[in-house]
């Protein structure tokens, strides 16, 4: 048989050029295009009173400067809202430039093209903008507070009120033995690729033609909305991602002003334009996410068993709303984890603000509904004097309840239906992984050191592979070459390498013979895109799906050649064979030339698909409803989501003297279904724990009460570094989802979602304070436990010592 | 008015061959690199000498070429990332250790910041004794100081001893 390649940990085709410096990133495309830069707002919020260009006009090199004026037709109207929802009742988005009011600092006045980049920031330098500057609003407790409004005709500040629920939650809050109510926050972080944004442009003006790359995660609706705001007929325009410098969900939304403008200036100027996104542009400019204000209230009985939970969340949306309400529904719906809820209520409040706008990061609204979810469980423990992980298995959703409906509509307006999974097996694989039983007594051997020590945990449920669909393309060459294409994009993931692992797999050809392409409008026009951990399952399986139609024609074909029966044929190493008659055989590069009959031989291969070559002449060349070629292209739409899980626990030690969080251990399990490659899954889990670490002790967005982001570099915003990042171990478990054909679930978000429910648990256990702003950094720890009104946990009450 | 105010030629080694470049006195290393002399494997993260993406070898050590101004590396000998593998003599390339081991360890995702680490980690191991077995201290000194927002650091780290392993071996 084939060398079994799926489930592998196949080393990555992606690597040979990435090692090498042979990527192909953004700005190492279009050496010589002209370069645009940007002046962007200096204001949170302003009328522009006045744009005076005249200095810039001198600056040699300069070659085109546009405002809000020269904007024609659809560009001059304001940008889509991408994910319209009836419960986004006031959406408000830019326009590519600012049409006379700003609303947050960093949003694009006036685009400078000019013959280099250093030249173009020359002219915008000199570009006089005045603005009369209006009241601002930022933080979450001001855009409720509403004295003032970001956009005049929302006075509330209120973009949409998300509310679900799944029964009558004040009755049975009432009747419940027991009930809590408690208040926390979650501040901003970003995703901070390593790659800013980045568009070029190239307009071919004999052909009426418009190529365009752009560092995206979305490259098909990238061209419609292009192809829709300049007005251009869709087959003119095409849109390449080329390797992308990492994603996490900012470049998913799109269009982009500049993915339109800088289209626009190359149409207008008749040359190539590109706009490489600068550090500080992207911190001021693209978008963030996480920050939240919960209130939970929740009943209980004397076990711990959940009777009811009422959550009202207030979102921090930004100053527009382009993707709609994703994060506050993600938020919503995944709040339940893998728990029995009774009866929930919902309701997220999505406040704008004069900030960048928030869309989704990694995560996408699920590591703040994990930290309700699973500090609720914390809490009903302390409360009732529980273990903490005894209190999660007494309300854990059993193996025996799949599919397991939570009467929720999730982000695709699909119904919450938990499709598989084993949690209490997460729970008892993750307290023997990180030795949960044994935490005392480490406890008091760190307090021997003077260290404080505490654990906490954290589950998790991740919708994930959403639809509505991807596709797939599979095509043999006469070579052996056998191609295979799907719309979405790659920012990392390694698509080039496990897509060619289920091709193989499925066609049974050597691995070397695939090459796979993604994310280029040429090779595949339809495709939703890369976001919501959904590439493997979506493409995987289209992919799949589409390689077994390839496979079923060179069946039939080789069958004919071989006068067998096409049920009797099997492909293994690209040799069509009869199962069990060595020597009966056809190559599949020889099936894929006579899928094509021929009059001309263009080459040797060729001369075997001519016409008197070939000898059945009671039969048309190509049979009714047939199509030349050795070729196939599959969809695979979901009927809902898949939804993975995983567990996550962390110990940390604390210094009493600087308040420093080291965190010694962490420990993963992770359940995504089949795994088509361990050491691609383990390398995302790998990097998603290294930002739920960022975002639990280091990551904040510092706004200023003036809508200035006081920390827009890295030298502020602190990314960690490897010395920040603790080891992981990690425990696999494979629920196969029963959802689609090649039984996986999506890896990509995973990583990063419990990471400040579980250190946030670690460190209350360890200083025996509640814990309930995230992130948390040393001062603030400090500041917490000097903190006399500070509630501390009953579980640091009843213990002796040990505690700050 | 003219917002170039000077050129200068500057002549440099850049992965063993010299090369000349026409440049504005303002021009960093990095733009250089890239636009003048066409090695886009040199990628600008940060552009605040932060991030470490940008990380090539002047004389040998590891240099943030967006701090660097083309002009200051007149005469100096430049590595980059193109720079690591070594010609095999036979039209192909033989890569270094420590590009094997990011293959071998799975140690890059977007690949973005790849070059900077890989610079940095060559230029460490190959200042080593490498016979002897590495600590530590001296992998977390290596990778220490570069961002990578995608892999976690493990499979960095693991590469660097992976690679060290390798050059202690044909070090015997």
């Amino acid at each position: 048989m084939t060398t079994k390649l799926f489930g592998e940990p196949v080393r990555r085709r992606e690597d040979a050029r990435l090692i090498t410096g042979r990527g192909r990133y953004l700005d190492d495309i279009g050496a010589g295009a002209l370069a645009a830069a940007f002046v962007r707002s200096p204001h949170a919020h302003a009328r522009i009173t006045d744009i005076d260009v005249e200095a810039a006009l001198d600056v040699e090199g300069l070659v085109a400067i546009y405002t809000y004026e020269d904007l024609t037709g659809p560009m001059a109207e304001p940008l889509p809202v991408l994910i319209p929802h009836p419960q986004l009742h006031a959406p408000r988005t830019g326009y590519p430039l600012a049409d006379g009011v700003v609303h947050h600092v960093g949003e694009p006045v006036v685009m400078v093209v000019a013959t280099d980049r250093y030249v173009a920031e020359d002219a915008a330098e000199r570009i006089v903008v005045g603005y009369e500057e209006l009241p601002v609003v930022v933080g979450i407790d001001t855009a409720r507070a509403a004295e003032h409004a970001v956009h005049p005709d929302v006075p509330d500040n209120v973009a949409a009120r998300h509310h679900q629920e799944t029964g009558d939650v004040e009755p049975a809050l009432a009747a419940s033995p027991h009930t809590l109510t408690f208040t926390q926050t979650i501040e901003r972080s970003a995703c901070t690729p390593l790659e800013g944004k980045g568009v070029h442009a190239r307009w071919d003006p004999d052909d009426g033609s418009l190529r365009v790359y752009s560092s995206t995660q979305a490259s098909t609706s990238v061209r419609a909305a292009i192809a829709a705001k300049l007005e251009l007929s869709l087959d003119r325009v095409e849109v390449i991602a080329p390797d992308v410098g990492g994603g996490f969900g900012v470049k998913i939304v799109h269009p982009w002003p500049e993915e339109l403008l800088v289209p626009m200036a190359a149409m207008r100027l008749g040359r190539e334009v590109k706009w490489a996104e600068d550090r500080r542009e992207h911190f001021v400019s693209s978008a963030h996410e996480r920050g939240q204000r919960q209130e939970v209230t929740v009943g209980f009985d004397d076990d711990g068993r959940l009777t009811a939970l009422d959550v009202h969340v207030w979102h921090d949306n930004g100053a527009y709303t382009p993707y709609g309400i994703i994060v506050p529904i993600i938020t919503a719906t995944q709040l339940v984890g893998p728990y029995v809820v009774p009866v929930y209520r919902v309701v997220v409040e999505s406040l704008y603000t004069n900030t960048v706008i928030v869309t989704p990061y990694r995560g996408a609204g699920r590591p703040q509904a994990c930290f309700a979810m699973e500090r609720t469980m914390d809490r009903i423990a302390d409360a009732l004097g529980l273990d903490r992980a005894e209190v999660r298995r007494r309300n854990l959703i059993t193996p025996d309840q799949f599919p397991y409906d939570h009467h929720l509509t999730f982000q695709d307006g699909r119904p919450v239906v938990y499709d598989s999974g084993d949690y209490p097996g997460l729970l008892e694989k993750l307290t023997a992984l990180v030795g949960w039983e044994s935490v005392e007594e480490r406890r008091a051997e760190a307090a021997g050191r003077g260290k404080l020590l505490g654990a906490g945990m954290a589950l998790y449920v991740e919708g994930t592979g959403p639809g509505p669909y991807e596709g797939g393309h599979v095509q043999v060459l006469g070579s052996g070459k056998v191609l295979v294409s799907t719309g979405l994009t790659s920012q990392g993931q390694g698509h080039e390498t496990v897509f060619a692992q289920i091709v193989a797999s499925e066609l049974g050809v050597p691995m070397e013979d695939v090459e796979v392409h993604t994310g280029d409008t040429r090779r595949f026009g339809y495709a939703v895109g890369t976001f919501a951990s959904r590439a493997a399952v979506m493409s995987g399986n289209a992919v799949a799906l589409a390689a077994r139609g390839v496979r079923e024609k060179a069946l039939r074909i080789a069958a004919d050649v071989l006068e067998a029966d096409p049920s009797d044929l099997e492909i293994d190493e690209g040799l069509v064979q009869v199962r069990g008659t060595p020597g009966a055989s056809i190559p599949l590069r020889t099936v894929a030339v006579l899928s094509n009959p021929l009059r001309y031989a263009f080459d040797e291969a060729a001369k075997q698909a001519t016409q008197f070559a070939t000898h059945d002449d009671t039969k048309p060349p190509v049979a009714p409803g047939d199509a030349p070629g050795l070729e196939h292209r599959d969809y695979y739409s979901p009927l809902r989501s898949t939804f993975a899980s995983g567990a996550h626990a962390a110990v940390v030690e604390i210094d009493p003297q600087t308040w420093e969080i080291d965190v010694v251990q962490y420990a993963v399990v992770h359940d995504c279904g089949n795994v088509v490659n361990p050491m691609i899954v383990e390398g995302q889990v790998h990097g998603g724990v290294a930002q739920g670490v960022g975002g639990a002790l280091y990551e904040r967005m510092a706004y200023d009460a003036d809508g200035q982001l006081q920390n827009a570099s890295f030298m502020d915003f602190l990314v960690p570094y490897a010395s920040e990042v603790p080891d992981v171990v990690i425990d696999h478990q494979q629920t196969p989802s029963p959802l689609n054909p090649l039984g996986i679930k999506g890896a990509g978000e995973a990583g990063v979602i419990p990471g400040s429910a579980a250190l946030a648990s670690a460190i209350e256990d360890a200083v025996g304070r509640r814990v309930a702003a995230m992130p948390i950094s040393p001062s603030e720890l400090y500041d917490l436990v000097r903190d006399d009104t500070a509630e501390r946990t009953a579980a640091s009450t009843r213990r002796t010592g040990a505690t700050a | 008015m003219t917002s170039i105010d000077t050129e200068r030629t500057v002549s440099l080694t850049v992965n063993g061959v010299p090369r000349e470049a026409r440049v504005p006195v303002r021009r960093v290393l990095a733009d250089a690199l890239r636009d003048d002399l066409g090695l886009t494997g040199t990628h600008v993260g940060c552009a605040h000498g932060v991030c470490g993406s940008c990380t090539v070898l002047v004389d040998g050590e590891p240099v943030r070429s967006c701090l660097v101004l083309a002009v200051q590396v007149q005469g100096a000998a430049v590595t980059t990332v193109e720079g690591l593998a070594r010609d095999d003599h036979r039209g192909g390339q033989v890569l270094h250790p420590v590009q094997e081991a990011f293959r071998e360890c799975h140690a890059l995702q977007c690949g973005f910041c790849t070059p900077g680490f890989l610079v940095t980690i060559a230029a460490g191991l190959e200042a080593r004794d490498a016979a002897e077995e590495i600590t530590e201290e001296e992998v977390d000194e290596l990778v220490g100081g570069n961002l990578c927002r995608c892999t976690g650091y493990t499979n960095i780290k693991k590469a660097v001893r992976h690679a060290a392993a390798t050059m202690r071996e044909d070090a015997r």
